[in-house]
Order: structure tokens, then sequence, then C-alpha cells
């Protein structure tokens, strides 16, 4: 970890090396919180708070965390931090708290808060780690905004709220695909997301990691 | 730094810890609670304006309370239809009495036999909040806080009726967690602006409820047109709950007593 910049590890989360599409971490709330363009950016703007804020807090502490309760200690850190932003949230953004509901808290159990802690923090100085946190985070908003755009423009007509398409049921012409407001939708686009980024970045194309041989027993027949 | 592996370090480390963690929890808790619970307070005000029509849009805090000042609450028997006083309920006053608590509350509430319970609530409180609007010293509006259950959640919000205990002016639901889309088109303005004018009760035929959500559109053409409402398209069963739950809370177990004591002018 020589190479360590401020421009790298805040950027380069956000293409190169993105939580979501390319380690595949923190899914379950870009599923769930992705409806809407204003909750995704609420959202990673939570996580954003809780990466950088919980990797600059296990930084500073890091030469005295004992290996042996290491992950408990990053743990209550990253909980700690959840209950207070969740507790913001009901205070100054009571209508929004109410639909993130129970995702903030979930906070706590998102893959990319804990491996930022365990992968970088601990080898890191704060600040630098403060930033590579925040990095971590814009990427994860980057591809809930993504997500939330077709979501919310393909499944409801809208964006951050505001009518794009004017829908049947407000006496429009646009009829909303109600699919792509379950949670699987996600699931297609955060694919798609993946091979738009793979197709444009090729280093991030995985080797193949066996190959199906072809079918050579004929007795069956 | 091999010294920090040892249990003593260890142990320091993790009570240092949590003492820091839980001051900051506990502070950041007892900070904001009351800016949490104005919100939560406001909020519910909001929605009682809303099921009403007596709420301007984007209304500020101060126009919110104005208008809900003009709101009396009082407190139902919901067995007999009278009103109670909130000392018998044990409440400093009927804006105080927390329904939601009473509903968990053995010497509050009872459980309903499954059988009669359409609204999947399991548990009925014995008194009722009721929000009544006044003018000139009549009432105009009965803002009954109605709940039941949807597909996901159970949905808590108002039910407005006019003077008559008969005809809607409005439904309104503050808590749910329906599929946003679907069930959650319940927060739609255009479809709660079908319900003002629909009738709960056929009168003249029975005193039970008979106003229901019906799959598609109402077909207007049809005498039972006024106690119809369109269904959601896509919320078969947020529907059903929505139905369930007026019928719930205008029915025996319900409000039925208190509407013909209304009725009758007491």
């Amino acid at each position: 970890m020589s190479d360590v910049t401020i421009k790298k590890v805040l950027f380069e989360p956000v293409f190169s090396n993105n939580p979501i599409a390319l380690q595949i971490l923190g899914i379950c709330s870009a599923l769930a919180v992705t409806t809407s363009m204003q909750l995704s950016m609420v959202m990673g703007l939570a996580v954003c708070a809780v990466t950088g804020l919980s990797s600059m807090a296990i930084s500073i502490i890091r030469a005295q965390i004992p290996s042996s309760i290491r992950i408990i200690v990053q743990m209550t850190i990253i909980a700690s931090l959840v209950i207070v932003v969740d507790q913001i949230l009901q205070a100054f953004a009571y209508e929004l708290s109410k639909k993130l509901s129970v995702f903030v808290g979930l906070i706590i159990t998102n893959c990319i808060v804990m491996g930022r802690a365990e992968a970088f923090a601990m080898q890191n100085k704060p600040f630098i780690s403060f930033l590579d946190g925040v990095g971590n985070g814009l990427g994860y908003m980057v591809l809930m905004l993504v997500v939330a755009f077709f979501r919310e423009l393909l499944g409801a007509g809208k964006l951050f709220g505001f009518e794009i398409f004017s829908t049947i049921n407000d006496g429009g012409w646009y009829v909303p695909n109600g699919l792509l407001l379950l949670p699987p939708s996600a699931f297609f686009i955060i694919g798609l997301f993946i091979w738009t980024l793979r197709g444009w970045k090729k280093d991030q194309v995985e080797p193949v990691d066996y190959k199906i041989s072809s079918h050579s027993i004929k007795e069956a027949f | 730094m091999s010294n920090k592996e040892t249990t003593s370090k260890t142990l320091l480390v993790a009570f240092l810890l949590c003492l820091v963690c839980s001051i900051v929890v506990a502070s950041s808790v007892i900070l904001l609670k009351p800016i949490q619970e104005k919100n939560k307070a406001l909020n519910l005000k909001a929605n009682i304006l809303a099921a009403a029509g007596l709420l301007v849009d984007n209304a500020t805090e101060s126009e919110i309370e104005t208008a809900f000042s003009a709101i009396k609450p009082l407190l139902v028997n919901l067995d007999t239809g009278e009103y109670v006083s909130a000392e018998e309920v044990g409440a400093k006053s009927a804006l105080d009495y927390d329904q939601r608590k009473a509903s968990k509350d053995i010497a509050l509430s009872e459980k309903i036999p499954s059988r009669l319970d359409i609204a999947s609530i399991k548990r009925r409180v014995k008194y009722s909040k009721v929000y009544i609007v006044e003018e000139n010293n009549a009432t105009k509006t009965i803002i009954l806080p109605v709940s039941g259950y949807g597909l996901w959640s159970t949905l808590h919000g108002f039910l407005a009726l006019e003077s008559d205990a008969n005809t809607v002016v409005g439904l309104g639901f503050y808590e749910h967690a329906e599929t946003p889309g679907l069930g959650g088109e319940v927060d739609n303005p255009r479809w709660k602006a079908i319900w003002p004018g629909k009738k709960v009760f056929d009168l003249e035929a029975s005193d039970q409820p008979i106003l229901k959500l019906v799959k598609g559109s109402v077909d207007k053409s049809s005498s039972s047109a006024a106690y119809q409402v369109d269904g959601l398209s896509g919320a078969t069963i947020t529907s059903r709950g929505v139905t369930n739950l007026v019928q719930y809370w205008t029915g025996k177990q319900g409000f039925q007593a208190y509407l013909k004591r209304l009725r009758k002018g007491v």
C-alpha cells in the first residue's frame, strides 16, 4: 500500500474498483432502497458518512486493537455510528427516514463498511482512511443512483419525485413497469451495469475459472 | 507491539470502547429525542388534517398547529358509543391517550375472536380516540383512527366522515410499508380524491358497512357505485386490506355504536 494518494483512494472506488460492481458487496440494500432517486441519495450519503467516520475511528486506534477482538471492535464502532446516523435522519429528515425504515440500521451489516475497515483502515493513517471510506461510499452511491434512475423512471415515471412520464394512474399515457419497483429488478440493472463497466474497463474482466467440457458419453442414447 | 495481545489489554480495550460508544449513542438519542417526538406529533396532526381535507399544500409547522387547534380530540367507548373522559382511561388528556399502547394493555383491550378480526389487528381497544371538527357549534366532520393489515404491514390512518356519520370526507394513511408504486399507491392523491362523497352504509337496507374497493374501476351507472371505490391496480391484497379495515372500523367491532348515536343526534 505504498501508492495511496488522496485522489486515488477517493475516486478509484467509483468506477475502477466499485465496491458493488467489482467486489459485489452491499447488494442487499442496493436492491431494497433503489426505488427512488431521493432515497438512494440519502442512503448513499449515510453510507458515505458511516464508512468514512468508521474507517477514521478504527484507523486512529488501530495500534491499540488486539487482533483477537478486532472484528468485534470494528463492529461496535460501525454499529454506534449507524445508530447516530439513524437518529439524525429521524430528527432532521423524518419523511425520508420513515421510508428508509430498517435499511439505515442495516448499514451495520453492509459488507462495504466492514471490508474497508479490515482491508484499509487497519493499515493506514486516519485521514487517508477517512477518504478511502468516503470514496467507497461514493462508489456505492453512484451505483445506487444509476439503479434508482432506471427503476424510478421506468417504474414510476418520475425522477427525484418529479414527474417525467405522466402515468396512467395520474391520467397520462405511460404504463409503469411494476417489476421495476420490486427488488429483483435491481439484479437486472446491476448486472447490466457490471456488463457495461467491464466492457469499458477490460481489466475488470475476471479470468474464466473453469471450462465446461463437451458432452462425450454417448451410451445413454 | 506484542504487549497489546495480553488478556488484560484486550479487556481494557473492549471496556473503553464500549464506554465511549455507549456515551456517543446515548447522547445522540437523548439530544435528538425532542426533535424526533415533535416530528412524529406534527406528522400525526398533518395526517388528521389531511383526512378531513383541512390541510393546505406545503403547510408550515405553525399553519398545521393553528389548523389543528380547531379540532377537538375526544374519547369514545366503542361498546356503548358514549364519550368518556380522559381520567376514566387513565390519560392526562384525550390527546395524550396512546391508543396503540392501549391495544397491547390487557386492562384496556381484549382479544378479537379470529372470526371477527377481519382487519387482522388481533386486539381491540375498549376506548378509542376520535377527532371532531366543529363549525358554528355543530359537528362538521368526524375523524376516526383506523388500522388494519395490508400485504406487508399494518396500515394506520384516518377516515373522516361528514356529520351524517355516513358520507366519506377523506381517507389517508400516515404509516404503512406497502410496496412502493403498487400498494404504496394508497398515498396517491388522485386515488384519495375518489373517496370524498362515497357512503359507508346503505342505511335503508342495513346498518352494516358495505363500502368496499372493487377490482378495476367502479361502474358509475350501477346503483351501488356510491358504496364502491376503485381498487389499486397490481395491489389486490392491499386493496382487500383497505376494504377490511374500513368495514371493521365502521362495523360492530369498531365505531358502529358511536356512529349510530351520532346519527340519532345525541
